[in-house]
């Protein structure tokens, strides 16, 4: 590691690069692994390519210069018990759900209901220090390590999350739920969760990431995800956010799908200060089917920002995309969405569509579709719509007897439905539905 | 019940309703007719409280209260309804749920008990059938992808669920066919209880062929002009306009 040059780095850099050789010195000779070999190329990635500025393309409207300029601790140890957790209950959560606070894996809270001949759950900290070869084959594969820089971050330091492999020709009728929860009560709290989720053959299964933050200090949350679908494998996957103001949250969800396998996904951010969502998914197969739905309410000072890439790869595929916003008071959202076809990929079908409702002047909206094809027989389109609600459609209701904050919180509702409805996860989608009712009333 | 006096209103800068004077008592129907921008929908779009229109001069009150004081949702719930010309799609929100609120909300501002599920279903399939309307209909986004006559039928059922005092139809009879029409006007015709009122906004005589009205007015230039039974609106059909705002415009050049 002789390459990083710590001299010049400060702020939340340093600290990481700091964090990075300590953790090295504790490896005991294991370095030369592979998977080691590949948090060290991480790391030196991460070194050149430093926290992005909003020179970078894909940073121009999120900036995390005030991210940078604060630390966090990455290691902190917490007494977040099942006291804590009932203050902030996810009511009706039944089958597998894992809980990891400050991005560790909290066994005592955590329960399995799925028989281990279909799912195999295990700490990503377990897998790495115990199993590698485990994880060799999938770890860095999929995410982009080399030119992003959360993601090789989060590949260097990772220190926990979870490894998820579902045998192949197997229904897991149990939804997987992993809640990570960052307590910031006492610091500022950092965590680099990193998953690895893999669907055997012709195997289904559902699975939901939910964040929340509890405690009134800045949280940093630098997440990876990377899911394989095997061949006609079928995957539900949501992410929920319901973070504090006061948090930063970088998430990569990257998924890579193999011929006719189905990779259906929801991401709804309910709360966070600063969020940035990648999902990215690649079509590696014929007769793929991905859909990806997204929802984000942003008030106050919120901003979200959610960039997507469908890359098809192989003929005969079919992507759906949806992302809905209400965007509240000074809040900020940013949507671009890439999709690549490839030459090979003949008889694409893409779609995709954006569409947003400011209900304040103050606040603003920024979409980006970007379509890159190669092959020529294809369809794709894409749309996006920023407006406000229809006053005529207000005064229609008002006329009926509903009082006008009501009609708008109505209509808002009804916007949201397209996205909240596509969530099969029955707790899950009524605990957003909470949220957004919560978020609507205090409007 | 209403009493309109002396009413301007007018849209930007343009005054649209110039001086308007009527008297409607439980049970009338008065039909206003007039030729096209004489200000027929402006005046059921300030009953009812719509925002693009300013009042700058006269009152309304409806059952002693100064109309014009109330939101449109406080109109509604003191007994008004507007049938809209041209009801408007809401996607996401269904009939059935729309309603339910609209109802309730009615209902709370009046010091009554919301109505249960039960109660609300029952309500709801009376009504339905007193318009001929498909309960499949009830149960998609409010008008998205309705016809036109899906969409006035519509209005007529949901003026029978909330069983207002008086009903403003405003160019209800506008995009129908004969037998929709029909079925329109055969659904207000029911919910005339001897108590309720109606004004019925229209350019034709065809609608009146089936709601019969007590009175008719003509309204020109912002103004009733002429006042009278259903014969009036007969010699409308037969001899149009041109004749009434002859006579207006000679009054007013001299």
């Amino acid at each position: 590691m002789s390459s990083i040059d710590n001299k010049d780095a400060s702020g939340l850099k340093a600290e990481l690069i700091a964090d990075f050789q300590s953790s090295q010195a504790k490896l005991n000779g294991k370095s030369a692994l592979p998977v080691h070999q590949l948090r060290g190329e991480a790391m030196q990635n991460f070194d050149k390519l430093g926290f992005p500025t909003t020179r970078h393309e894909e940073w121009k409207y999120s900036n995390v210069s005030n991210l940078v300029k604060q630390t966090f601790d990455f290691h902190t140890k917490t007494d977040f018990n099942q006291a804590d957790l009932d203050k902030i209950p996810l009511p009706h959560l039944t089958g597998n759900v894992l809980y990891f606070i400050n991005g560790v894996y909290n066994a005592e809270l955590s329960q399995i209901a799925t028989a281990e001949n279909k799912l195999k759950v295990i700490p990503f900290a377990d897998a790495l220090a115990q199993q590698p070869e485990l994880i060799e084959g999938y770890f860095g594969k999929y995410a982009n390590y080399e030119t992003d820089a959360f993601t090789a971050l989060n590949t260097a330091l990772a220190n926990d999350g979870v490894v998820v492999q579902v045998a192949d020709n197997k229904i897991v009728e149990e939804p997987i739920i992993l809640r990570f929860i960052s307590d910031v009560r006492s610091a500022n709290v950092g965590s680099q969760p990193r998953n690895l989720i893999i669907v055997g053959k012709n195997s289904q299964v559902k699975i939901a990431e939910a964040y929340r933050t509890v405690g009134e200090e800045a949280a940093f949350v630098n997440t990876v995800t990377e899911i394989i679908v095997d061949e006609s494998a079928m995957v539900d996957y949501y992410k929920v956010q319901n973070e504090s103001d006061k948090s930063y949250h970088i998430g990569t969800t990257q998924v890579y799908q193999k011929g006719n396998s189905y990779f259906y996904a929801a991401t709804a951010t309910l709360n966070g200060g600063f969020v940035r969502n990648n999902l990215n998914v690649v079509l590696d197969g014929e007769h793929i089917e991905s859909r990806l739905f997204g929802l984000y309410v942003p008030n106050g000072k919120q901003h979200v920002d959610n960039h997507t890439v469908v890359d098809h790869r192989k003929p005969n595929c079919e992507s759906h995309e949806l992302y809905k916003g209400i965007l509240m008071d000074k809040s900020t959202g940013v949507f671009n969405g890439k999709i690549f076809v490839r030459e090979d990929a003949q008889k694409t079908n893409a779609y995709q569509n954006c569409r947003n409702v400011v209900t304040s002047d103050e606040a603003t909206m920024n979409t980006k579709p970007q379509l890159e094809i190669w092959a020529d027989d294809v369809k794709c389109s894409h749309g996006t719509t920023t407006g406000q609600l229809n006053d005529e459609a207000i005064f229609y209701m008002q006329s009926r007897g509903i009082p006008k904050k009501e009609a708008i919180r109505l209509q808002l509702l009804a916007f949201a439905q397209d996205v909240v409805t596509q969530i099969k996860i029955d707790s899950i989608r009524e605990y957003i539905e909470e949220l957004i009712l919560a978020k609507l009333e205090a409007a | 019940m209403l009493t309109i006096s002396n009413l301007h209103a007018r849209i930007e800068e343009k005054e649209i309703l110039r001086g308007i004077n009527l008297e409607i008592k439980p049970g009338e129907v008065h039909a206003i007719m007039g030729p096209n921008g004489s200000g027929k929908s402006t005046l059921a779009s300030v009953l009812a409280g719509r925002e693009d229109y300013e009042v700058t001069d006269g009152s309304v009150t409806f059952h002693g209260k100064d109309l014009l004081d109330l939101a449109p949702e406080k109109r509604a719930a003191e007994g008004i309804f507007l049938a809209f010309q041209y009801p408007v799609e809401i996607p996401g929100v269904t009939t059935i749920n729309f309603l339910k609120t609209a109802l309730n909300e009615i209902r709370k501002y009046n010091g009554q008990e919301p109505l249960d599920a039960a109660q609300f279903l029952k309500r709801m399939k009376e009504k339905a059938k007193l318009v001929k309307i498909d309960d499949a209909l009830l149960k998609r986004s409010l008008n998205e992808g309705f016809s036109g006559g899906e969409k006035k039928r519509n209005e007529i059922f949901q003026m029978a669920m909330l069983e207002p005092s008086l009903g403003l139809l405003d160019e209800t009879d506008s995009g129908l066919d004969i037998d929709a029409l029909r079925i329109v006007a055969e659904g207000v015709n029911q919910l005339r209880d001897g108590k309720r009122s109606f004004v019925v906004v229209t350019h034709y005589q065809r609608l009146l062929d089936y709601i019969v009205p007590d009175f008719v007015h003509v309204l020109y230039k912002g103004r009733i002009v002429k006042s009278g039974t259903k014969e009036l609106a007969l010699e409308l059909e037969e001899k149009g306009y041109d004749w009434i705002k002859n006579e207006v415009d000679a009054l007013e050049t001299v």
